[in-house]
């Protein structure tokens, strides 16, 4: 594995203009980093933050909240400085538009894809999609959106065994919440490896660092029945 | 204390420091839970914590900038962070503090990332000792990079004074109260100054002596807010390949 270098912003990465890519800024003909994070240098040269909030990009999966219902729109906090917005057209059935809060209201929780974003960062979400739907049974954490590629894993490795170890169904947004519904005692177990995941998202050799973590508390679970 | 007889004693200063030298200063990067990104910081006798929240919505919506985000800045004192009880609150001084390092941190935040934005820094000086803008522009850009906000580069700044006719590096409250002239500068990694006020007279020659002193000085400073940065993730940072973002699936 590769030794990761912290960063913070205007450190000088490179000399080459052309392998600027995320997190990092030209000037001068050289390339500085704009963020603090991690370098990756692999590619090209970017920067990895290690915190800030979650900014939507089109094409994100994300677990949103009803804030607010307009005449044709519901308005949706998804755990950025943006709001969401869920037009009428968008939800997959007809809608009547005098009683929208029949079909999703207030405080209802959405799987939700963000479908556009312009440059005005004016979000629409979309629930015409496979997967996407409204959430009626689980539960919803908040971790920061920077560890969710550590939660997810190298192929999904990380999350495919929490699933199959603990039985349990597990929703990751991008944009930081993570949703969860299975038996009781195993979700509990499962959010608390997730938050331990976030806290240790910068170390290495997490996910069997994790696997040894979830054998014991299973072991634990087992002998206190 | 009442005015010393000599600031300068056989070329050391009252604290013991020659010209050039700055008092002790330790970062603490991300000490508050709540906060985006947070800074303590101890500056010689000043004790500065700083928090960042953002970027956020704007509350009140009319101030919101359709094409950028706005940086709000707030620097306030402690109501004990004085001898004399510091009458809580913001006066003209802490305003105009709030002002200037505003617009000192302002030129290296990327704020046309974040439209309809807003980030805000808040400053709170827990003890004063002399130089609390410098020390809280040194914390709020250390909390900024903790916070993950994308900045051009920190910000450092330090103060340079004239005491018993010498040019000096980072005074102290003695010096400052009895002091002719006290310079505090601010400015980024590539010595561009984004902060510059004075008090008292400087000779045209002193004044260029004196930014020398304060570019070494920022230099110094750059580092150790480096360091505080770099220390916060310890030393076992090695995380393997960050996925290309992709949403789970659910497994039903």
């Amino acid at each position: 594995m590769v030794e990761r270098e912290v960063v913070v912003p205007g450190d000088l990465l490179g000399e080459d203009p052309k392998l600027a890519s995320h997190g990092t800024y030209v000037q001068d003909g050289k390339v500085y980093s704009a963020n603090y994070g991690l370098v990756d240098r692999r590619s090209n040269i970017k920067v990895i933050p290690l915190s800030g909030r979650y900014i939507p990009a089109r094409g994100d999966l994300v677990i949103g909240k009803v804030n607010d219902v307009t005449r044709s729109n519901w308005i949706v906090d998804i755990n950025s400085p943006y709001e969401g917005l869920l037009h009428v057209s968008e939800f997959p059935e007809r809608v009547d538009q005098d009683n929208m809060s029949k079909y999703l209201h207030v405080g209802e929780l959405i799987i939700a894809k963000v479908a556009d974003v312009d440059p005005s960062m004016k979000v629409e979400l979309t629930l015409r999609e496979e997967h996407l739907r409204i959430l009626r049974q689980g539960r919803v954490i908040d971790i920061s959106h920077v560890k969710i590629p550590r939660v997810i894993g190298r192929n999904g490795s990380m999350i495919s065994m929490l699933k199959k170890e603990l039985d349990c169904s597990i929703f990751v947004g991008q944009n930081g919440r993570i949703w969860l519904r299975g038996d009781e005692k195993m979700v509990d177990l499962a959010i608390r490896t997730i938050f331990k995941i976030e806290r240790e998202a910068h170390t290495s050799g997490l996910t069997d660092k994790i696997k040894e973590y979830l054998k014991n508390e299973l072991e634990t679970m087992r002998n206190q029945k | 204390m009442s005015k010393p007889e000599k600031l300068i004693v056989d070329g050391k200063r009252l604290d013991g420091r020659g010209p050039f030298d700055m008092r002790p200063i330790k970062f603490t990067a991300g000490v508050l839970k709540r906060a985006d990104g947070s800074c303590y910081l101890e500056f010689g006798g000043n004790k500065v914590m700083a928090a960042v929240y953002g970027p956020r919505e704007v509350h009140p919506r009319h101030m919101q900038n359709a094409s950028r985000a706005i940086v709000r800045y707030r620097y306030n004192m402690a109501s004990f962070s004085v001898e004399e009880r510091k009458r809580p609150g913001p006066d003209r001084r802490s305003i105009e503090i709030s002002k200037v390092s505003r617009e000192a941190l302002e030129g290296v935040v990327m704020e046309e990332l974040y439209p309809r934005s807003a980030i805000d820094v808040f400053v709170e000086i827990l003890q004063a000792d002399a130089g609390s803008r410098v020390a809280g522009i040194n914390a709020a850009s250390v909390a900024l990079a903790d916070a993950g906000i994308p900045m051009k580069c920190l910000v450092s700044a330090v103060a340079v004074g004239k005491i018993d006719g010498e040019v000096v590096l980072d005074l102290n409250k003695d010096e400052d109260n009895y002091g002719s002239a006290d310079l505090p500068i601010a400015m980024n990694q590539f010595g561009e100054i984004t902060l510059c006020q004075m008090d008292g007279h400087l000779t045209e020659e002193e004044f260029g002596r004196a930014l020398d002193m304060a570019v070494d000085g920022c230099k110094k400073i750059h580092e150790l807010q480096k360091q505080a940065l770099i220390e916060k993730y310890g030393q076992d940072i090695t995380p393997d390949v960050a996925q290309p973002i992709e949403g789970g699936e659910t497994n039903e």
